[in-house]
């Protein structure tokens, strides 16, 4: 946990004291109370305004973080889940299938993080496999096939680092997706919802439109990789989570986000409805924008959009 | 550019430079057999990597190479300072100490009198990591081929993605193979070559995806570290694993071709190009 919860917990608790001190309704105390909870609103709106990188890191992989299944119920309805890549398996740290969102048919997919040891096992952390990359893009090509607009869920630590990962070309699976997305006729938009963890956040990251939770992150590594090979000092993460620009706001001036998502305060964990409510605002405002749009509008947009990306002399 | 262009040089060092220990057998070669026998081990076949102009002057018929965007260089959007020296200064060394002004080299030439567009990473410049410059001039080289109809080739040398430029060398993945996809659509060949090491981002985006992959003997290629690996499933991975050799068994390599003949086996493919 970030150091910076610890005080407003602790006012916190004291709050939970005092109303339990309470229970006779005393009018003075009812008065205190609610002079406590302003102050501790306005000290979490503080203190979350100036988290640093590596207080956001600890924020994006927190265990009570509204994960791909949450918002699949919260944000959509009539959610059909498609499994299966055709060649091997069903990846469980990867999920898709057709949904609706304020009426109108989408395909979704998303990484599969758990909120609990049992859940994280059966889904493998939200780490995808090949047969993950590829189912996402078997379902994609679907979607494009059906002529509905694709949402990605983007909250992984990276792709599986496995040995039947590496045997099954994870480098290819992922590969492969980014060559498709890039043609793929109908809009691409891309939530980061937790943790953008690399090339497995990529892998299902190519869009129209990239949007980002305002506590989320986005990383070519993890910091405590980047430690460990430009510091070899794996407890320099803070540093490295600070010098990678990885979350929102320096993400959105390089150009690579397009709009933030801002969360309740406290972070998203502190209020399922609130988020849900923004994500599926932002969404259908989106989905709204590339309506009407031709084919031909999509690919050259996208390929132009993915041209301009890069920051070099000449 | 000549093959033997620096043998002159070598000839006057030190004596004790003129062995060299293969990495691979341990057996201590003449130095100028192993450079005449193009950096690769006459006795077990190891391919050392060699520099982006040397290749090109392997592939590309003497005369042929007209370089492409040669003066892109690396801005240091990040301000990224590690331990030692800022990304800027870093990129200010590299490209005094090779000469080069990106981790890739990109242009066009002939192979046997066919026209090509060539793009050889350098692993001397930042283990030929992928930065903004190295994917800008994917792109455009891409597009060259992707404009002019003319073959590609990349020959990807790469420990993966620059993390000095962050999220930007993240995108650069999808930036190149945006490029790449491009190519289906005009039916325009797409050949990537791949040599040790070829990892992480760069095995995760363009190399993977030719229409044809080839490989040098013995490269390492992979997408997650080894280290990462063994720490993941806490054994020890077989020695082959994620080698040249390893992925042709497991169905994503092509075919397996010596430095000595990888242009011979470019023009055969490239021959079957009926268009
Ligand atoms: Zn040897």
């Amino acid at each position: 946990m970030p150091k910076k919860e610890t005080s407003v917990s602790e006012m916190e608790k004291m709050l939970e004291k005092l109303r339990n001190m309470t229970e006779a309704q005393d009018e003075e105390f009812s008065d205190q109370i609610s002079k406590l909870e302003k102050m501790i609103d306005s000290r979490k709106e503080i203190e979350f305004s100036n988290l640093t990188p590596w207080e956001t890191v600890q924020i994006a992989r927190h265990h009570q973080r509204p994960v791909f299944a949450d918002y699949i119920t919260l944000v959509f309805t009539d959610f059909i889940e498609l499994h299966g890549d055709r060649r091997f398996a069903d990846d469980r740290g990867l999920i898709g299938g057709f949904a609706r969102i304020d009426g109108a048919p989408v395909m979704l997919i998303g990484h599969n993080k758990g909120k609990n040891v049992s859940e994280n096992v059966e889904r493998n952390f939200g780490m995808a496999k090949p047969e993950g990359y590829r189912k996402a893009l078997r379902l994609m090509k679907l979607a494009e096939k059906y002529n509905v607009p694709i949402i990605s869920f983007i909250d992984t630590p990276g792709a599986f680092p496995g040995l039947e990962a590496e045997e099954r070309g994870q480098a290819e699976a992922i590969a492969r997706n980014l060559v498709e997305m890039a043609q793929i006729k109908v809009p691409i938009i891309c939530v980061v919802s937790g943790e953008g963890g690399s090339g497995g956040a990529l892998g299902i990251g190519v869009g129209d439109s990239i949007l980002m939770l305002s506590h989320s992150i986005y990383s070519v590594i993890s910091p405590e990789g980047c430690a460990s090979i430009i510091w070899r000092d794996g407890a320099m993460a803070e540093k490295a989570a600070e010098a990678l620009k990885i979350t929102a706001g320096p993400l959105k001036e390089l150009g690579i986000v397009d709009e933030i998502i801002e969360e309740p305060t406290g972070g998203a964990h502190n209020d399922y409805a609130a988020i849900s409510r923004s994500v599926q605002k932002i969404l259908i405002k989106y989905l709204k924008k590339y309506k009407g749009y031709s084919e031909s509008k999509i690919i050259k947009q996208r390929f132009e959009k993915y041209s301009k990306i890069g920051v070099f002399n000449k | 550019m000549a093959w033997f262009s620096k043998s002159k040089k070598r000839t006057e060092n030190r004596s004790a430079d003129i062995w060299i220990k293969c990495p691979r057998c341990g057996n201590h070669i003449f130095r100028e057999d192993w450079h005449n026998n193009l950096n690769v081990c006459p006795k077990c076949n190891y391919h050392s990597k060699i520099t982006s102009y040397e290749r090109i002057g392997l592939i590309l018929d003497s005369g042929t190479f007209e370089e492409l965007n040669i003066s892109i260089y690396p801005a240091d959007p990040l301000k990224f300072t590690d331990a030692k020296e800022s990304y800027a200064v870093k990129v200010e060394n590299t490209r005094k100490k090779t000469g080069l002004n990106e981790a890739i080299v990109t242009g066009t030439g002939k192979i046997n009198g066919l026209k090509v567009v060539v793009a050889v990473m350098d692993f001397r410049f930042m283990g030929g990591s992928l930065g903004s410059g190295t994917g800008e001039k994917i792109l455009l080289a891409s597009n060259y081929s992707y404009e002019k109809k003319i073959p590609l080739i990349i020959f990807s040398a790469s420990g993966g993605a620059r993390m000095h430029e962050g999220i930007l060398s993240l995108m650069q993945m999808a930036k190149t193979c945006a490029g790449i996809s491009r190519l289906d659509e005009r039916k325009v060949p797409f050949i990537s070559v791949l040599t040790d090491p070829t990892t992480g981002g760069v095995s995760a985006s363009f190399a993977t995806v030719g229409d044809i992959n080839i490989a040098e003997p013995g490269a390492v290629i992979g997408f997650a570290g080894r280290r990462v690996i063994e720490n993941t499933i806490k054994q020890k991975l077989p020695d082959d694993f994620q080698t040249s050799e390893y992925l042709l068994e497991h169905g994503f390599v092509d075919l397996i071709a010596n430095r000595s003949s990888m242009k011979n086996t470019l023009y055969q493919v490239l021959s079957f190009y009926n268009r």
